[in-house]
């Protein structure tokens, strides 16, 4: 299809982030339109206010910090590479890739997707869900419909439950390990972006 | 010692049978309860009539009247011989672990029929209404009470495929080369036309959910196969219950054309929706009553059976699916309703729906033994065998190719393993044999073969496949049920994840799973939940519910630990070791005596729990704090104990001063009472209301709460005790506020889960109505899942 080759040309590097993601040329186009459609002034990069105007986002409890993620520290837009590259963390596991040797970790693992919850959930970054850190999230959660007490004694439990160094903070693989049951695969994939 | 009990079980066995046996034709299908006049009756009323032509008999003071209660008494021995056969298999490990249960019952059913045949009598068959009115809604509604909401509308295109495609295509696969076969046969099959042919095929090839759950339940199968294969035997009713009927319409005619099946489709559809809606409606109904049952507590359990039963009823009136009626009801009442219900009602709901699906169970695979036996049966060895191989190679290519489909669109595709579990697991079973029973013989001359074949296949599914199925798991290794509950990390982390995959789909802009499940969850919580669920609890969240149930469990786990010191790890580190000794009245010397650690973690517990409670309580009325004793009782204990706690605290460090001018700063309530006010902007905190002498209510201008103590006032503090505010009358000022996080009112529906037991008398040691609380163990304490279905 001539519409799609040329498309794709336009788009810089796009061979290596095909590669990098796993993402097929239907969906890195299909990608290509949504940005467009969100870039509304047609700057070829994203700003805050951008992904703010998506209606649905604005109602979700979480929804300014997985915002957040997708600009990393200091930066003030998203081009299109990097608005893949996060996304590709949704897509399906493949499990019938052969694994190459000396291959860089897929970024749809499921390491990788652990990975990045837990830094929705670490704001400091400091590799540990501290306990404000986690208040915070329970408070954007639960909202108005819980007292200050409940959400602490929910914190203190959690830690505790998760926490198996003592330090009072949940490190990646503490959180790994309390996830252990949970099929991430499944939960976190979006079946569009196979 | 076993011998011993195998013993005693074969005497119990063999005097019940003789029971049965002697007491006449048990002919329990068709016979009515004749209510014969007893012997008692007869020559007295003969006496008074003629005092001649009799001469007078002795007055009998033993007389046999059997007839009278012959139906009942019928009924409840075949109860209780399946009942004590199941008995029977669970003293007997090593058997029970080889043989699935169901195989057993069926012999025993055919051992049973064998005696009765032999003494003479006919044996009872299973009556096809008596099977669908009163042995398969108990089942049904047990499984759909408990279904696994999110794992089965995770897979629900799976499981519709299965359902719906698999059946069509095991229908017709069997009943045309059925046909073929019977046309190749010659002289006696070569009546058999097409149609009855295919109605053959469309009983058969229905997998049985009855067979399915008996066997499932056993081999602690993972939960993706486990509701992949329960979910396509509940949702291929539909798809049986059109075939069924639009063959046995047709039969009589002898044609089908396109009309008809393009008909048959719709039918389909209307079947199934219908179906739904039906059971839908009926649900949404006990919903909104359980609304209202916060007075009559004792009859909660009941709207759930009849609303469920009426739903399955309505759904058979219209010819839709009943089957699915009833799951519909029964999963969209749930949720609703256990917020509404007391903690009783809903032990009681899981314990009936248990029992009576475990006994209808029984009671099934019995009768198709005993039905074996009875006959009539018509074999013709081509026929039988050509159905059974047909079924088992349609199972087979069914399930590989739907899979080959199925895996396109699934996120985690089904193994090859997965794919043998699955097709391996198609059991038939009773629904089955009662589809075929009914069938009329004038209309099919060779029901009695059929009915033959059928009978074969059930067996041949449930006994061999029944039995080599849990050895197979084992071999395949295939995942097995993870035990173990969860945990709140997973349950917030999943909520966590929910959101977040909501978040990146609205992103792409992609319309998809979680997108649509946010919008409904959101729908739910401001519309629906406030119809259906009375009070406060509708504005709870699900976390929160989940995480006061975990307390609460382990609340009780610790009373019920007994006299072991070790704490369980899962405890809360900052565990506020107040040493109080609280005021006992000398008629606690009785109680058990907890150690000092636990009643303090006990303590925090329930504190941690008060909060909740305390948060939801609005308006002070003494009329609502009376009304309820039994449940919301618990409350009560909670926030008297807890006042009871600082009070004593302040008494205690302050010896001389009459009024506490302002509290220290390092009180947890006070401090939490006041970080509480600030939110609320300095509102009255009516703590004072729960002192004795404290009347003084302040205006709503002070931020900080006083609390007055009069320790000059006739009461002395020793006899402190906060339940005497309840009975005085009339002296205590109301206290309403409204919005304010921390007045009291007691809220109607019960939550925590944990009713006082009856206790009537306000008077007594609230610690003593606590220990005596915990004590009760209740279904909390078997610590399992509660939506597993289980049948044992």
């Amino acid at each position: 299809m001539g519409s799609t080759s040329s498309t794709l040309l336009k788009i810089p590097n796009v061979e290596v982030l095909m590669q990098e993601t796993g993402f097929s040329p239907a969906h890195i186009i299909r990608l290509h339109d949504r940005f467009k459609a969100l870039d509304k002034e047609g700057r070829g990069h994203l700003c805050p206010q951008d992904f703010g105007a998506i209606k649905e986002l604005a109602m979700n409890p979480i929804g300014d910090r997985i915002i957040g993620a997708f600009f990393s520290p200091g930066k003030e837009t998203v081009d299109f590479h990097t608005f893949v590259k996060i996304l590709a963390h949704f897509r399906p596991v493949d499990k019938d890739r052969p694994k190459e040797p000396n291959s860089p970790e897929p970024i749809n693992s499921r390491s990788n997707k652990l990975k990045f919850a837990f830094q929705l959930y670490d704001q400091d970054k400091d590799g540990k869900i501290s306990r404000d850190e986690l208040l915070k999230v329970l408070r954007s959660m639960l909202g108005m419909q819980v007292t200050e007490e409940q959400l602490e004694s929910i914190a203190d439990r959690t830690i505790q439950e998760a926490d198996l160094d003592r330090d009072e903070a949940i490190s990646f693989e503490e959180f790994r390990k309390s996830l252990e049951k949970v099929n991430i695969d499944h939960k976190m994939s979006i079946r569009f972006l196979r | 010692m076993k011998l011993n009990e195998s013993v005693m079980e074969l005497k119990m066995f063999l005097l019940v049978l003789g029971l049965l046996v002697g007491t006449g034709s048990p002919d329990m299908g068709s016979s009515q309860g004749k209510c014969s006049e007893s012997l008692v009756q007869g020559p007295q009323t003969q006496e008074n009539r003629t005092h001649t032509t009799h001469s007078k008999k002795p007055f009998p003071v033993l007389s046999f009247g059997y007839d009278y209660v012959r139906l009942p008494f019928e009924i409840s021995l075949w109860v209780l011989l399946a009942s004590l056969m199941k008995l029977g298999f669970h003293l007997m490990p090593r058997l029970s672990s080889i043989v699935p249960e169901s195989c057993l019952l069926i012999v025993v059913g055919l051992l049973v029929g064998g005696l009765i045949k032999l003494v003479g009598e006919a044996p009872p068959v299973l009556e096809s209404n008596i099977f669908f009115l009163y042995l398969l809604p108990p089942i049904i509604l047990d499984a759909g009470y408990f279904l696994p909401i999110r794992q089965f509308t995770e897979n629900l295109g799976t499981i519709l495929m299965f359902a719906v495609v698999g059946t069509l295509w095991n229908a017709f696969f069997v009943g045309g080369l059925l046909y073929g076969v019977c046309q190749l046969e010659g002289h006696r099959l070569v009546t058999v036309d097409l149609l009855s042919c295919l109605l053959f095929g469309s009983i058969i090839s229905a997998v049985d959910p009855v067979a399915v759950l008996a066997v499932f339940e056993e081999i602690h199968i993972n939960e993706l196969l486990h509701i992949l294969v329960f979910g396509e035997s509940l949702l291929n009713d539909a798809v049986t219950v059109v075939l069924y009927h639009l063959f046995e319409e047709f039969s009589s005619v002898g044609t089908i054309t396109v009309t008809d099946v393009l008909l048959g489709i719709v039918c389909f559809l209307v079947v199934s929706l219908g179906g739904i809606v039906v059971g839908a409606i009926y649900g949404i109904l006990a919903a909104f009553t359980s609304r209202f049952t916060s007075h009559t507590r004792v009859i909660e359990p009941l709207f759930v059976f009849l609303y469920s039963y009426m739903a399955y009823l309505s759904a058979e009136v219209f010819h839709l699916s009943g089957i699915m009626a009833l799951i519909a009801c029964g999963a969209v009442m749930r949720p609703y309703v256990e917020a509404n219900i007391s903690h009783k009602s809903h032990t009681t709901i899981k314990y009936f729906l248990k029992m009576w699906s475990s006994v209808s169970d029984t009671l099934i695979f019995i009768f198709l033994g005993v039905s074996t036996v009875a006959g009539p049966h018509e074999w013709n060895w081509i026929f039988v065998v050509a159905t059974l191989i047909f079924c088992l190679v349609a199972r087979v290519l069914g399930v590989v190719g739907l899979t080959f489909v199925i895996n396109k669109f699934r996120i985690v595709k089904l193994t090859s393993k997965d794919q043998f579990i699955i097709a391996y697991g198609g059991l038939r079973g009773a629904i089955a044999f009662s589809l075929v029973y009914l069938l009329n013989t004038d209309h099919f001359p060779k029901r009695n073969m059929f009915l033959t074949a059928i009978i074969t296949v059930i067996f041949f599914t449930v006994f061999v496949q029944g039995m080599t199925i849990r050895p197979l798991v084992d071999l395949l290794a295939v995942k097995k049920k993870q035990e173990t509950k969860r945990s709140i990390n997973e349950e917030i982390h999943t909520q966590f994840l929910d959101h977040l995959l909501t978040g990146i789909e609205d992103i792409c802009g992609h319309y998809g799973h979680h997108h649509w499940k946010d919008k409904l969850n959101r729908f739910n919580k401001k519309y629906v939940k406030k119809c259906l669920i009375a009070g406060e609890r509708s504005k709870e969240p699900q976390l929160i519910a989940f995480y006061h149930k975990m307390e609460m469990k382990q609340a009780i786990e610790l009373v019920e630990s007994g006299g072991g010191s070790k704490l369980p790890s899962a405890m809360p580190s900052t565990v506020s070791m107040q040493n109080i000794q609280p005021k006992k009245p000398p008629q606690d010397r009785a109680l058990p005596q907890l150690s000092k650690a636990r009643e303090e973690e006990i303590r925090k517990i329930l504190r941690t729990n008060l909060q909740r409670t305390r948060q939801r309580l609005r308006s002070y009325n003494r009329h609502t704090l009376i009304a309820d004793p039994y449940e919301d009782g618990w409350n009560e204990i909670l926030i008297k104990r807890k006042k009871m706690k600082e009070l004593e605290k302040k008494i205690s460090q302050m010896n001389n001063y009459l009024t506490v001018p302002a509290p220290p700063p390092d009180s947890p309530t006070i401090a939490r009472a006041r970080l509480a006010s600030g939110e609320m902007a300095g509102k009255n905190i009516s703590f004072s209301y729960f002192y004795p002498q404290a009347w003084g209510l302040k205006s709503a201008t002070e931020s900080i709460p006083s609390i007055k103590v009069d320790l000059a006032s006739p009461q002395s503090p020793e006899s402190v005790n906060i339940v005497d505010e309840i009975g005085m009358k009339g002296s205590q000022p109301k206290v309403s506020e409204e919005g304010g996080g921390l007045t009291m009112k007691v809220p109607s529906p019960t939550k925590p889960r944990k009713d006082q037991t009856t206790d009537e008398d306000n008077d007594k040691e609230p610690q003593q109505r606590l220990m005596r609380c915990l004590s009760d163990p209740g279904p909390a304490a078997e610590e399992e899942d509660e939506d597993e279905p289980f049948l044992h």
